[in-house]
């Protein structure tokens, strides 16, 4: 069972977003760095079928600067076995740029019986690095999977639609991408925190072509205008009303 | 003349929703450059309500059939767009919709560019297209220049409100000549007969832990009702991670992004990733027994005081409105 899972360091869900200096970038003075919620899916999916599997090997990628060794360092305490850093001063805000030199490294060490994604970053909402890869390493690939299944050669994942819960198959090896329901990632251990601080973990320089999306700038979210409250209790539902449907026009 | 692709999404071989608005965002960008918009279906047959799509402002609509199209087909869908978007198309726009989601990244891999997804305005400026993409759970907005040849786009359902821009909308069919692809459909499991989702309802009735037991959201149900099938339940993750709620109905950076017209948060504090998706929404109102519960502080309306006392109350003013 040799598993690869891409996972990325994000800054943690309360930051308080502050533009920095060049003004289309996070200010990440203070910003605490987590392993991307989805990846987490992701990994533990992986061990999961390792240690059921009974054999194989857990390798997790991370395309960043220096300091993604430390999100490794969480994936391999959980108990992946090796990591590879592409090392990069900035991650692209092209999507496609980052799955290309994911996808070359990952073809040079494949071939994999599975690769996992998140199914988003929770700081660019790209939802689009999994697919890409699959795209360009022409493997099959289910997203945003909650329920995962694989038996003689299938997969059979189960995805949330608009009202609905699709399932859909295809043949492995293929590209997963994790959302949440699919599994309950595991807390690295103390000594699994130990333990990684021995694992392997490769750097490996990588240079980024410009991609097709160039950030211009980046700015906080129009504020909305402030709100009033209409009143106390039941007996403030008539003026609510009034108000969505005369100034609101909601109603 | 350079074309701009719509690309529409049926289910059951009906039209949804968010088809009119990629039309509507396609036909802007294509005022913007000059350009004619093509709505392209995929489907196994005709699609009712593709002949509408020509009131939106589409030149023209082609239906792409093949066997296995009756389904969403992503590898099918994603060779039968990308191939039609190599005949000369400047951009691609689809659905930031489940689907979407999941086939835009595919078309632009194929077509060896970048996506530029989930959307809330995109303009033509100089003659580039220029958009804007909320990162950070909706906590910053990022202005992108994209530049790929074809651009591809997706755009966040519930957005791009519909407008009539009437065009020709030249009907035609034409076989995808693509296999629909390793990666089928066995199943849709419906949810709820109908349900309506909460990314997609025009309104939306979201219940926290206020609501105290499961049991409870049938006021906000009673509430949803009285709105007469435009309005969806939703929750906050606590009372999904309670298992009230489904993870489907979960509003929020780790749930659903919504921008519905109006959203009312019951028994729901405001936290920071709940507010991270539903931000967006038009009109928010909150009901809350804490005056300095913070979803006070993005709600254009607020009632303080006990949801059970208000709530219904609420329900019989709508229902009589109604
Ligand atoms: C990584 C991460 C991701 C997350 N993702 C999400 C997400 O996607 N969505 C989400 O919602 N949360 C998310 N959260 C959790 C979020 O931080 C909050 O914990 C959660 O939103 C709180 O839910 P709540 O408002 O229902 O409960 P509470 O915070 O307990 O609020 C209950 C509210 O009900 C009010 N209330 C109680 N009784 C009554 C009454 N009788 N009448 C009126 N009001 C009453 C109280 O005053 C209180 O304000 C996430 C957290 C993390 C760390
Ligand atoms: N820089 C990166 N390095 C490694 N994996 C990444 C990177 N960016 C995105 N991914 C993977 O792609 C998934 C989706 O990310 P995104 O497309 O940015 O929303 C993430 O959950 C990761 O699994």
């Amino acid at each position: 069972m040799k598993i690869a899972v891409c996972i990325k360091r994000v800054a943690d869900s309360e930051t308080r977003v502050k533009v920095a200096a060049d003004g289309k970038s996070l200010d990440d003075a203070g910003v605490k760095f987590i392993l991307n919620p989805y990846d987490e899916f992701a990994v533990e999916e992986a061990l999961q079928r390792k240690e059921k599997a009974g054999t194989g090997e857990v390798v997790v990628l991370a395309l960043g600067g220096a300091t993604s060794q430390e999100t490794i360092r969480t994936a391999l305490a959980m108990g992946a076995d090796r990591g590879i850093l592409l090392q990069t001063d900035r991650i692209p805000a092209d999507g496609f740029v980052t799955a290309q030199a994911i996808a070359a490294e990952l073809k040079a060490g494949g071939p994999w019986d599975l690769v996992l994604f998140g199914k988003m970053a929770i700081d660019d909402y790209n939802s689009q690095v999994g697919p890409m890869v699959a795209e360009l390493l022409d493997l099959p690939c289910v997203t945003a999977v909650s329920h995962l299944t694989v038996e003689a050669g299938t997969a059979t994942a189960e995805r949330e639609i608009e009202g609905a819960v699709e399932v859909v198959q295809c043949p492995v090896p293929a590209v997963i991408t994790t959302d949440k329901g699919i599994n309950e990632p595991r807390y690295p251990a103390l000594k699994g925190i130990m333990a990684a601080k021995k694992k392997p973990l490769e750097v490996k320089p990588v240079s980024l072509g410009g991609g097709a999306i160039e950030v211009v700038e980046m700015t906080p979210p129009p504020a909305r205008k402030e709100g009033k409250i209409v009143g106390e209790g039941a007996a403030a539902v008539p003026e609510l009303v009034k108000l969505l449907r005369e100034e609101a026009k909601v109603l | 003349m350079t074309t701009v692709l719509a690309v529409c999404e049926q289910r059951d071989g009906a039209l949804r929703k968010v088809s009119s608005e990629v039309v509507t965002g396609a036909r802007r960008i294509a005022d913007g450059l000059g350009a004619e918009v093509e709505a392209l279906v995929l489907a196994s047959g005709p699609v009712g309500g593709a002949d509408q799509l020509g009131g939106f402002g589409a030149d023209r609509v082609l239906t792409l059939t093949a066997d296995g199209f009756g389904t969403y087909a992503p590898e099918g869908y994603a060779a039968a767009v990308a191939g039609r978007a190599r005949g000369g198309a400047a951009v691609v726009v689809c659905s930031a919709s489940a689907q979407g989601k999941d086939l835009a990244p595919r078309i632009a891999a194929k077509l060896g560019t970048g996506l530029a997804a989930d959307l809330t305005d995109v303009m033509v400026e100089g003659g580039v297209l220029m958009a804007i993409r909320p990162v950070y759970a909706g906590k910053a907005l990022l202005k992108v220049k994209v530049t790929g040849s074809p651009a591809v786009l997706s755009l966040r359902p519930n957005v791009f409100t519909p407008v009539q821009r009437p065009k020709a909308g030249a009907a035609s069919t034409a076989a995808a000549g693509v296999p629909a692809g390793r990666v089928t459909v066995k199943e849709i499991k419906a949810a709820e007969a109908g349900a309506l989702d909460v990314a997609e309802a025009p309104i939306v009735i979201s219940g926290g832990r206020g609501l105290k037991e499961p049991a409870n959201f049938k006021i906000l149900e009673d509430l949803a009702h009285a709105f007469g099938g435009r309005a969806a339940v939703g929750a906050s993750r606590a009372v999904v991670d309670a298992g009230w709620r489904p993870h489907a109905d979960q509003v929020g950076q780790t749930g659903k992004t919504v921008s519905p017209t109006l959203y009312i948060a019951i028994g729901i504090s405001g936290a920071i990733q709940h507010l991270a998706g539903m931000r967006t929404s038009k009109v928010i109102v909150a009901i809350n027994k804490d005056k300095d519960a913070p979803i006070f502080k993005v709600a254009d309306y607020g009632v303080v005081g006990d949801l059970f006392e208000i709530v219904p109350v609420l329900t019989a003013a709508v229902k009589s409105h109604a």
